[in-house]
């Protein structure tokens, strides 16, 4: 993984510097709460509901057993003894006092580890494939190239007050695990025909108020000149996007404004003036960045271990495991590993310092002292050896980080909704421990198979419902909370926007519409159909029907 | 007179910069004798005559681009961007391209809502003349402000200041662990 040296290190030192003086300054009523809010924003501190919440950076998701022993001693000395991982993959702390913020800065910087531009309306944290460097399916590791725009992005003095937040993801494999298609910028590493690298380049998607799947405004550009082009895409957005209003601020409202064609006729006319300036990328520079992502000392391993699969053989839930949360790695004898935060109870993504620490240690003891986040909000150890899976495997349950689940109906994306966001308009995190509650037989979960519910308590979407087989999303009416239902979102190379299925429901009708929605897809389904698949297939209506069938006034009488 | 920071200096500057008020119209405008810096509709409305001058500028409001000046970089005194509001980040673009694309190398002055914690990234845009709001900082703020102007001393990418990016600018050597 990357390391920092001294130019790295300096900054985000200067970085802390500067913080410490902001918060002083703020503290003794120099700095406003309005001139204070986008440096706060800047630095990733938030004024929450109960208390501040500050969001730490992990660039691609990428974190260093050293750096998990931090977050955890920072929770443990500053916080509630636990820590939230969050669809973009960053981190965050709920509850520390505002006047600590620079001084946990300054803790995180020891472990090169900052909150450096995750949030406010400037180029917010780069993410990526959770399976970058270990996928089967990958043609270009795409963590060197999010690594070099990190380092452009990071402090880029003219795009620090954009007109709204600016959100890029890379991604090197066949399948998108990245949800490139909903970025503002979506980046897709490609060969073209003469085997060079370059980027395919989507724009203008996003979540939110407004969803919108990106378009493409490059079919290839070559890498020496991505940097230049992301910088005529911002510089264009930063003049020209709307100000007027900031729920129509974001550059896809610009794009659709414009139309893809005249955007991209402006983009390229600015790109003109900057292509092949200083900022063109240099070989020495990728080799440089290149070299930190080389794979581990992978040993030299039979494909199959014998081990292993006696014990899949010989211990059922081992074996339902392995079937949902190791994944398979283009080294022989070695796997990947997705350790759960979905555990049923728990709100989903949060970690309890004890468990980061123990997930350092088995980061340092089975996969090269590395663990990675999942914009799904759960752990991967990308490198471990197949005959210690089942070591692991006793060692994660013990700790309650083995749960079977990965890709099923409780492996729910959750914001932290109203219990915590002063945004939200709905709590999100009991809707997900009510759905986890109901189908809490694992039996059935795994004969429903792959499904995504995503809850967002807002429209800001932090949840990513609009992409969710099933999306759900809190609203607020006359002050109350009710939770609006759409299906056939999804992420990945086919993504797609889910639909409303009609009315919104109360809190407490949640699980019933859940479960409803999943009779009728088993009702409806083809042998081995997921149900995205037949929501594709037959569309709304059968869903519909079935969950307002029940719920028509008379009906409800009737039923009394 | 305000107190401006200029070239990483307190000083006090002379410029005198004009607004339309409203209901005025920006060809009509009264412009004094000395050194003054009018709306770029004024001077688009009566170049050849404040061009003769050499001592008028022209500002930027924040909607305003500097393709607007591109034949006239040469003839103005000075030029000056407005930040309506310290969020609003258009100005930044619009020093960088005078500075980088219309060949501008004269004095450029940020006014308005110019606050000291962006200092650092004005300056990197191209701004060598910073003019906070009249009274918003003490002397003594100031004079601390100033040290702000290095909070990054060698930032990743290239900028007007730098105007090569760091791995142009110095052999980065990586420190693999």
């Amino acid at each position: 993984m990357y390391r920092y040296d001294a130019y790295d290190q300096k900054l985000v030192d200067e970085r802390v510097a500067q913080f410490r003086d902001q918060m002083r300054r703020h503290l003794a009523g120099e700095l406003s709460d309005d001139e204070f809010r986008p440096v706060r924003l800047q630095n990733g501190l938030y004024i929450q509901r109960h208390a501040p919440m500050f969001r730490v950076s992990i660039p691609y998701g990428h974190l260093a057993s050293r750096q998990l022993r931090k977050l955890a001693e920072l929770a443990r000395t500053y916080d509630k003894g636990y820590v939230h991982f969050t669809t973009r993959q960053n981190v965050q702390f709920n509850w520390s006092p505002l006047e600590v913020i620079p001084e946990m800065c300054a803790e995180l910087a020891k472990v090169e580890m900052h909150s450096i531009q995750t949030s406010g309306n400037c180029i917010r944290n780069f993410t990526s494939d959770p399976f970058a460097g270990v996928a089967g399916d990958e043609l270009i590791d795409p963590r060197p190239w999010a690594e070099i725009l990190r380092q452009w992005a990071t402090f880029h003095p003219e795009f620090a007050y954009l007109p709204r937040k600016f959100k890029i993801a890379v991604n090197g494999a066949k399948e998108d695990r990245a949800v490139i298609q909903v970025h503002d910028i979506g980046l897709d590493l490609k060969k073209n025909d003469a085997g060079e690298i370059g980027f395919r380049i989507l724009v203008g998607g996003g979540l939110g108020r407004t969803p919108i799947i990106g378009r493409e405004i490059e079919s290839f550009i070559p890498w020496q000149h991505i940097i230049t082009y992301c910088e005529a895409i911002l510089r264009v957005y930063n003049r020209y996007g709307r100000r007027d209003n900031s729920f129509k601020a974001r550059i896809k409202i610009l794009v659709s404004a414009l139309g893809i064609d005249e955007f991209r006729w402006q983009v390229r006319e600015e790109w003109a003036h900057v292509k092949d300036g200083p900022n063109t990328l240099t070989v020495e520079e990728v080799h440089r960045v290149a070299d930190f992502f080389e794979d581990p000392a992978y040993e030299a391993l039979p494909a199959d271990d014998v081990g292993y699969h006696h014990h899949i053989a010989e211990d059922l839930a081992f074996a339902s495991w392995v079937k949902r949360n190791v994944r398979a790695h283009k080294k022989p004898g070695y796997a990947s590993v997705v350790l759960s935060l979905k555990k049923p109870g728990v709100p989903p993504g949060d970690i309890t310092s004890e468990q980061l620490e123990l997930v350092a240690d088995w980061a340092d003891r089975f996969s090269f002292g590395e663990a990675r986040v999942t914009h799904e909000q759960n752990l991967v150890f990308a490198d471990v050896k197949k005959s210690e899976l089942h070591t692991l495997w006793q060692l994660a349950r013990k700790a309650g980080l083995a749960t079977p689940n990965i890709g099923l109906l409780t492996d729910i994306i959750c914001c932290p909704g109203g219990d915590f966001c002063s945004l939200a308009n709905a709590k999100s995190i009991p809707i997900a421990a009510a759905i986890q509650e109901r189908f809490d037989d694992l039996d059935y979960l795994h004969d429903v198979g792959d499904i995504e519910i995503n809850i967002s308590g807002c429209m800001n979407a932090c949840g990513h419902h609009h992409v969710g087989h099933i999306g759900i999303l809190g609203v607020d009416k006359n002050g109350e909370e009710w939770y609006q239902v759409t299906i056939g979102g999804s992420q990945g190379n086919n993504a797609a926007i889910g639909k409303v299925i009609g009315p919104s429901f109360a809190r407490a009708e949640m699980p019933d519409v859940i479960s409803e929605l999943i009779e009728t897809y088993i009702q409806e389904r083809h042998e081995d159909e997921l149900f995205i698949d037949t929501v594709r297939r037959i569309g709304l209506d059968p869903f519909k029907t079935r969950v307002y069938a029940d719920r028509q006034p008379h009906r409800k009488v009737a039923n009394v | 007179m305000s107190k401006v920071i200029k070239n990483g200096r307190i000083v006090n500057d002379d410029w005198q910069i004009l607004t339309v008020a409203e209901g005025e119209e920006a060809a009509a405008l009264d412009v004094p004798a000395g050194r003054v810096i009018v709306p770029l509709a004024t001077w688009l409305a009566r170049r050849d005559e404040l061009a003769a001058r050499g001592d008028v500028g022209v500002w930027f409001a924040g909607n305003e681009g500097p393709e607007a000046l591109a034949d006239d970089i040469g003839h103005v005194a000075v030029i000056a961007v407005s930040f309506p509001k310290f969020v609003d980040g258009r100005g930044y673009s619009t020093a960088a391209l005078l500075r980088t694309r219309y060949g501008y190398t004269g004095q450029l002055i940020a006014f308005g809502e110019v606050l000291r914690d962006q200092f650092n990234y004005l300056t990197r845009c191209g701004f060598d003349t910073l003019q906070p709001r009249e009274g918003r900082y003490t002397d003594a703020q100031l004079d601390a402000a100033v040290a702000s102007l290095a909070d990054f001393t060698e930032p990743y990418q290239a900028s007007v200041l730098h105007p090569q990016p760091l791995f142009r600018r110095v052999a980065r050597v990586g420190v693999k662990a």
